[in-house]
């Protein structure tokens, strides 16, 4: 069969931690594969060397927090055939999002002896809020196994198998006994996505809420079952205002509980 | 038939751990109650010697503790987080691999036959739940050869129930607290572990055969059976079914199904949780090279929104229509499809409800509930 031309891959960053390009770097055993199907064209962790635009596959990470980067991302998605943005920070705002109920500058007056040269937006955003984005794949970080998996189903032109139910599901299928029910353990699995494999109940924890909001949450409802479970309102706010601050159905929930 | 032994036999702590090494060097997988995770689960037991003893648990709605008993009891427990259909029909299960060819493909079927296996500690409402997914997976037109393959071969060591649990409803579902078929053996267990057995079939007499065991004595035999129908009387929670599932059928519009929503997480915990719910989605895959592709089996639930998507978008978005459908299914449309109700009273989905509804109250509830005049008109 003859070969068809490689897709042109580029990742780019906003703001971030890196971490969930370095998933990417991560694909160790699939790493060579990734680079047999794909010409990595712009990815800067990897590689200085950068082949320009327009790309077949863009992966974002990363959010919008600077008018400087609020207009890069409408070149990344003019140069993107198809943009995908990976992680909380990109499809959330991510950790830089508990901003958006502060005032940011007084931060920066506490942070930076001369804030006045720092150019930053009062809100941090997900890339969806300014440009269209073709699949946002939730995480902090993204999983290594959900990233391949949407770089396969690109690859073969299907939809990605990314389920958008509960973490539950995933703890009931690896046989975990629920640590809410079983210890009384507070833990936002009900209402978040999963995509993790459920490793922090896996391991007697409860969930974080790393993979943002499941498809239906009913974030009221678990915020009475962990005010059962011993949490406080200030205690509801924060397990609520993290990685996925910025999610709406987070986000709401968490000020109602601020207002307590 | 000719060796089975006539009447009830005994067995003492020694010759239950003397059954289930006998499994095992028979080569079966035999699985069986273990500590894990602050919970009694089924596991694999590789020895008769891990049997864990004097373990017992505080059951109700979303809630569950372990806990220590003042004996060494075996089996003083009721039912815990893990059903048997995690191993006769399993969360995930791999249907075929297929690589690339030229221009075609090659499907190599999934790995063969698995291991016998041996249930060890099936309560009468779990026997009732395999025997409810037996109806739907080993027989009638969607019969599945993988659960038949885990099914037709496994040994039942059903143990009966003297002490039910906080959510356990199985007297109201007519599946409890006492077998009388459906096993190959039947363990009661009585004071300092003695053990009434009763033979279900001609390989649990042979099996029985090879360990250490007695004539159980009339007082004994009695006892059992006076134990088991004391537990009758001490179960968590009752549920009328007389009249059930028409007053349910009726009640399509009533308000709790709104109000319930509001509690609902649509987590899937109670499906996933349910010894019957057999519900499962199929997951293609292709690595990263497009080489290879895999199909796997997965179990699913009606609580997601996927579970009813169709072209143009999902059935059922709402949390309330999908929690009625699930209980409206439990109790009253799987009369329709399979002559009896699809609950058999374990209280599972009661207990393991992060938001801790009961199934029993809500059941209660819309079948007592006014009924909105717009649904009584309904034919």
């Amino acid at each position: 069969m003859p070969r068809r031309e490689k897709p042109k891959l580029a990742v780019f960053k906003l703001a971030s931690c890196d971490g969930c390009q370095l998933s990417l770097l991560d694909c160790e055993d699939e790493l060579l594969a990734v680079a047999g199907e794909v010409e990595i064209a712009s990815f800067l962790e990897a590689s200085r060397a950068v082949v320009k635009g327009p790309y077949d596959l863009v992966l974002v990470e990363g959010s919008i927090t600077t008018p400087h980067d609020a207009e890069r991302i409408h070149q990344v998605r003019r140069a993107a055939r198809f943009l995908v943005t990976i992680g909380a920070c990109a499809t959330a705002g991510g950790i830089q999002a508990l901003r958006n109920s502060k005032d940011v500058h007084e931060f920066a007056r506490y942070v930076y002896p001369s804030p006045q040269y720092l150019e930053t937006l009062n809100k941090s955003t997900p890339i969806v809020d300014h440009v269209f984005v073709d699949f946002e794949l939730r995480g902090c970080p993204v999983s290594k196994r959900q990233l391949l998996e949407v770089l396969s189903a690109f690859l073969a032109g299907r939809k990605p198998v990314v389920p958008t139910y509960s973490v539950c599901v995933e703890c009931k299928r690896r046989g975990t006994p629920c640590v809410m029910v079983a210890r009384g353990t507070p833990c936002l699995g009900p209402v978040t996505q999963a995509g993790c494999g459920a490793i922090c109940p896996a391991y007697e924890r409860g969930c974080y809420g790393c993979f943002g909001p499941m498809e239906s949450p009913n974030t009221a409802s678990l915020a009475r079952t962990l005010g059962d479970h011993g949490v406080d309102a200030p205690g509801l706010v924060r397990a609520f205002r993290s990685f996925n601050a910025g999610a709406d159905p987070f986000r709401r929930e968490s000020e109602i509980h601020e207002q307590t | 038939m000719s060796h089975a032994p006539h009447g009830p036999r005994a067995l003492d702590a020694e010759g239950l751990a003397a059954l289930v090494d006998a499994l095992v060097a028979a080569g079966y997988r035999v699985l069986g109650p273990a500590v894990k995770g602050g919970a009694i689960v089924y596991d694999e037991v590789a020895s008769g010697k891990e049997l864990p003893r004097g373990f017992t648990e505080d059951q109700d709605a979303g809630r569950y503790r372990l806990g220590r008993r003042d004996d060494e009891a075996f089996f003083g427990f009721a039912v815990g987080p893990t059903s048997w259909k995690r191993f006769l029909h399993p969360p995930d299960l791999l249907r075929f691999r297929a690589s690339r060819e030229g221009h075609g493909f090659a499907v190599e079927p999934a790995d063969g036959a698995p291991t016998s296996l041996a249930l060890l500690g099936v309560r009468p409402c779990d026997l009732a739940a395999i025997a409810r997914q037996d109806r739907v997976l080993l027989g009638g037109p969607y019969a599945d050869p993988a659960y038949a393959a885990r099914r037709t071969e496994a040994f039942v060591v059903a143990v009966q129930c003297t002490e039910p649990g906080g959510t356990c409803f199985c007297a109201s579902m007519g599946t409890g607290p006492r077998a009388e078929s459906g096993f190959d053996l039947a363990l009661t267990e009585g004071p300092a572990s003695a053990f009434v057995v009763e033979v279900g079939s001609s390989r649990g007499a042979e099996l029985l055969g090879r360990v250490p065991n007695r004539p159980a004595a009339a007082d004994e035999v009695a006892a059992a059976r006076a134990a088991t129908d004391a537990a009758r009387g001490k179960m968590g929670r009752t549920l009328e079914t007389a009249g059930l599932k028409e007053a349910l059928q009726a009640a399509a519009e009533s308000p709790r199904w709104e109000a319930v929503a509001g509690r609902c997480l649509s987590c899937a915990n109670c499906t996933l949780a349910c010894p019957t719910c057999f519900c499962t989605t199929v997951e293609d895959t292709t690595d990263v090279t497009g080489g290879r592709a895999e199909r796997w089996r997965r179990w699913d639930s009606c609580f997601s929104l996927d579970f009813s998507y169709i072209h143009g978008g999902s059935v059922r978005r709402t949390p309330s229509s999908r929690y009625r459908q699930w209980l409206t299914h439990k109790l009253a449309s799987w009369h329709d499809q399979f002559g009896e109700p699809g609950c058999v009273g374990c209280g599972r989905c009661i207990t393991w409800c992060p938001a801790g509804i009961d199934l029993t109250e809500e059941a209660r509830a819309v079948a007592r509930g006014p009924v909105p005049a717009k649904a009584a008109r309904k034919e």
